[in-house]
């Protein structure tokens, strides 16, 4: 399905799109993003109990639906739509994900339930205050000890980091560098030795903390060392629906600015009537539906874990990345003044699309990636 | 009898090509049995020589003339436009005169509507058709018209009333193009290809017969044609990825090679008028500009927008084939392939370097490279400018309000134009 959804998907993305403009209007955006947390208990516990998003893309018994990426791609998008303010990118995609590629049979069994049915919330400590978003950047450190492992260092740009329940964190055995030496690792989010510190974020509706860790203990989540072919796998099917959430919001604001064109009248007549207005809604349509082609089709890579899932992700989040901006600079733009407020809603739309830009990798790694792909 | 499935319609034409097909027959010869056992155009009505197949069987039957590797009717040039306009819009004597005759090969079309005082506003057609006695009299001119050298008939867009507003004074004409009052001359292109004519009418006259639709009537008939138009129904995307002009030996394959060769010969550039994305990874490694970051950076790009855009053009195609009502990305094909040809030529100059200054045989790939450069500007032009599509889209797909016009509600000769008449 890497250009058309089924009926059941139609579905699928109609009952959510109403859910979502129910529970996730501006006004609820605005009160969350406010809130330290960044999310509500009921709304999460209603996405789950009544939808059971969580488990989308999780088998079936680990108590999720058993759909894949497609599925997971079509929620994020209408999360990003609706800008929903939940750990479910932090818990789902990045954590529940990187259990099911690193994990073995017993830890899954262990550790998934709860994440699926949304009991528990998880999150991906991968990243470092140094920004770099591949194995390269990782310098914390798990070291043996009596058949457990300590952890030393301090991870950044951490999803709801101060939040989780369980943290699963990327380290390095001490001496390694590079892809070698690296393994996933799982602890609580109140253990002995980790301090959580929230970030002020620049894009108030997602959360981000930094985490020190110091001799923090651990058990290993998968095999010791060889963590970095299910990192790249994870981060790849993670820009995939990041691309996806990203579109999403891109188009909610295309919308948005068309809408407010056709109301609004300067010299006599709706401004969507002048020529400037009508080529600039023009261009937004042909980015925003070819970074959509994009996203769907990244999506449908990671579905069918395709040979080229890593180039054709990376395309898809520069894709999105360019798209996503250039829509909210553009909606602003349109909105005149107005756009420019705090009371207007198009800011909440502009800071996600310049956190999600940086997000997982700028256009230009991206971009890079994709020609090490396509170019070698 | 039950309805049609894609089983039986694959099983009937399947059992008819075996017991019929054969390469040692003529062209023509092969596309008159085929259009009358009704596989020459099975979209088409039964009355004129169709089987009344929705789309998405008509092309099980296409499959299967491919599979068995025969010939199959002509499609290729303005002939397939004509037949959808003449379907449309046509009298039976029409019908009976020019559809057959289209799909076997033996008539060549025109599309005389461009002028040279009216490009993107074709409504404003000044070629003046007047009914003197039993003829109407052509005089006037179009230009950027594909094939007018070859055609035997042209689709002429023609005005006969000056007085009404401009889109209520055009007519619709089949236009006889052997005739004294129709002079044909290449334009020359900055890139020096000679892909289309200028056509001028010195009293050319057309019988009552051959108009299409009501006087007055034109500009509906001729939105059907570009209807089709912009749908790509002009077949040369399908002949030019090779129909059936392979290497197969026989005289029938020879008589469609020397066809097709015909037909596409004024699209021979358009492969570089597209950018040729294909080449630029060969070239970049060529070059040795591979290996520097920022033309990574600019054909990671190109990359992006050229699959971006492929990617819609399947989700407009995917759609359609599940019946699904078009959704935006079927309007976004030509605009994008703009930014795409752009894009390549900015990208083939960046690593061409100093040899972007040489062309033909001392430029880089024997001149390809500079054809691409200096064909790549047509693309936001032909068949409807960049800065049309915007409107189009933003005025159909987006519904947003037209811009008030100074030129629809009052007579066609008092609206300001380019040329005196």
């Amino acid at each position: 399905m890497q250009f058309s959804f089924t009926d059941e998907q139609h579905e699928f993305r109609a009952v959510l799109r109403r859910f979502f403009e129910e529970t996730s209007p501006p006004s609820v955006v605005r009160r969350l993003m406010a809130t330290e947390t960044g999310w509500d208990a009921d709304q999460w516990r209603a996405l789950n109990t009544k939808l059971g998003l969580c488990g989308v893309h999780a088998p079936e018994e680990y108590g999720g639906q058993g759909f894949g990426f497609v599925e997971l791609g079509i929620v994020l998008e209408e999360m990003g739509r609706a800008l929903v303010c939940a750990p479910y990118f932090a818990s789902t995609v990045l954590a529940t994900t990187a259990i099911l590629n690193a994990a073995t049979a017993a830890q899954k069994g262990a550790l998934l339930p709860p994440l699926v049915a949304g009991e528990r919330i998880a999150t991906l400590a991968f990243a470092e205050p140094n920004g770099r978003w591949d194995a390269s950047g990782v310098e914390a450190t798990a070291t043996p000890s009596g058949g457990k492992l300590r952890i030393d260092g301090v991870k950044s740009f951490v999803l709801d980091g101060a939040t989780a329940d369980l943290v699963v964190a990327l380290a390095r055995r001490p001496g390694t560098s590079g892809e070698a030496g690296l393994s996933f690792v799982t602890l609580p989010g109140d253990a002995p030795g980790l301090t959580r510190t929230p970030l002020k974020a620049l894009d108030p509706t997602r959360k981000i903390a930094r985490l020190e860790f110091q001799s923090v203990e651990a058990e290993l989540l998968g095999e010791e060392g060889a963590a970095a072919a299910t990192f790249a796998k994870t981060m790849a099917q993670a820009a995939a629906m990041l691309a996806s959430e990203m579109v999403g919001g891109a188009e909610r604001l295309r919308e948005s600015a068309l809408d407010y064109a056709n109301l609004r009248m300067q010299f006599g007549r709706p401004i969507a009537s002048f020529q400037s207005m009508k080529h600039k809604q023009a261009d937004m349509l042909v980015d925003v539906e070819l970074a959509k082609s994009a996203a769907y089709y990244a999506a449908a890579a990671a579905a069918d874990d395709a040979p080229d899932l890593m180039a054709v992700a990376s395309l898809a989040k520069a894709a999105a990345s360019e798209a996503y901006l250039q829509t909210a600079i553009h909606t602003i733009q349109i909105h005149g003044g107005i756009g420019f407020t705090w009371d207007n809603d198009t800011h909440l739309w502009f800071k996600r699309a310049k956190s999600s830009e940086v997000f997982l990798g700028d256009p230009t790694w991206h971009r890079e990636r994709m020609m090490q792909a396509w170019a070698a | 009898m039950s309805e049609p499935t894609e089983e039986t319609v694959r099983a009937e034409v399947r059992a008819w090509l075996e017991a019929n097909w054969s390469p040692d027959l003529g062209l023509v010869e092969w596309r008159e049995k085929l259009i009358d056992a009704g596989w020459g155009a099975p979209a088409w009505p039964k009355a004129w020589g169709g089987r009344d197949l929705p789309p998405a069987l008509a092309s099980v039957v296409d499959q299967e003339i491919r599979r068995i590797g025969a010939v199959n009717v002509a499609r290729a040039g303005i002939r397939t436009l004509a037949s959808a306009t003449l379907l449309a819009h046509g009298t039976d004597y029409q019908k009976q005169k020019f559809l057959r005759r289209s799909l076997t090969g033996e008539d060549a079309w025109c599309q005389l509507f461009s002028e040279p005082g009216s490009g993107s506003d074709l409504a404003g057609a000044m070629t003046r058709a007047e009914l003197k006695g039993n003829r109407w009299i052509i005089n006037g001119q179009k230009v950027w018209t594909t094939s007018a050298h070859h055609a035997d008939w042209g689709l002429l867009l023609a005005r006969t009333d000056w007085d009404k507003p401009k889109h209520q004074g055009l007519t619709f004409f089949v236009l006889d193009m052997h005739q004294p009052g129709v002079e044909v001359r290449p334009l020359r292109q900055m890139n020096g290809h000679a892909s289309f004519n200028q056509v001028f009418f010195t009293d050319a006259e057309i019988p009552p017969e051959h108009l299409v639709g009501e006087v007055g009537g034109g500009w509906a008939v001729a939105t059907t044609t570009l209807m089709h138009e912009r749908r790509g129904a002009d077949g040369t995307g399908a002949v030019g990825a090779g129909a059936a002009s392979s290497d197969r030996q026989g005289r029938i394959y020879d008589e469609e090679r020397a066809e097709v060769a015909t037909v596409m010969e004024p699209y021979k550039w358009y492969p570089q008028r597209a950018g040729r994305v294909d080449l630029v990874i060969q070239r970049a490694k060529e070059t040795g500009k591979i290996d520097d970051p920022v033309v990574r950076q600019e054909i990671a790009k190109l990359l992006t927008l050229a699959r971006s855009a492929e990617w819609t053009a399947r989700r407009a195609r995917a759609a359609m084939a599940q019946g699904r009502p078009p959704g935006p990305e079927g309007s976004l094909g030509k605009l994008a392939a703009s930014h795409v040809a752009r894009a390549a030529a900015r990208v083939h100059t960046l690593i061409s370097g100093a040899d972007a200054m040489l062309s033909g045989e001392d430029g880089p790939q024997n001149g390809v490279i500079a054809e691409i450069l200096i064909s790549v500007p047509a693309v936001s032009i032909a068949g409807g400018t960049d800065e049309i599509q915007r409107n189009i889209i933003s005025e159909r797909v987006l519904r947003m309000p037209r811009e008030p016009s100074t030129d629809t509600d009052r007579p066609f000769r008092d609206v300001p134009r380019n040329f005196a008449t």
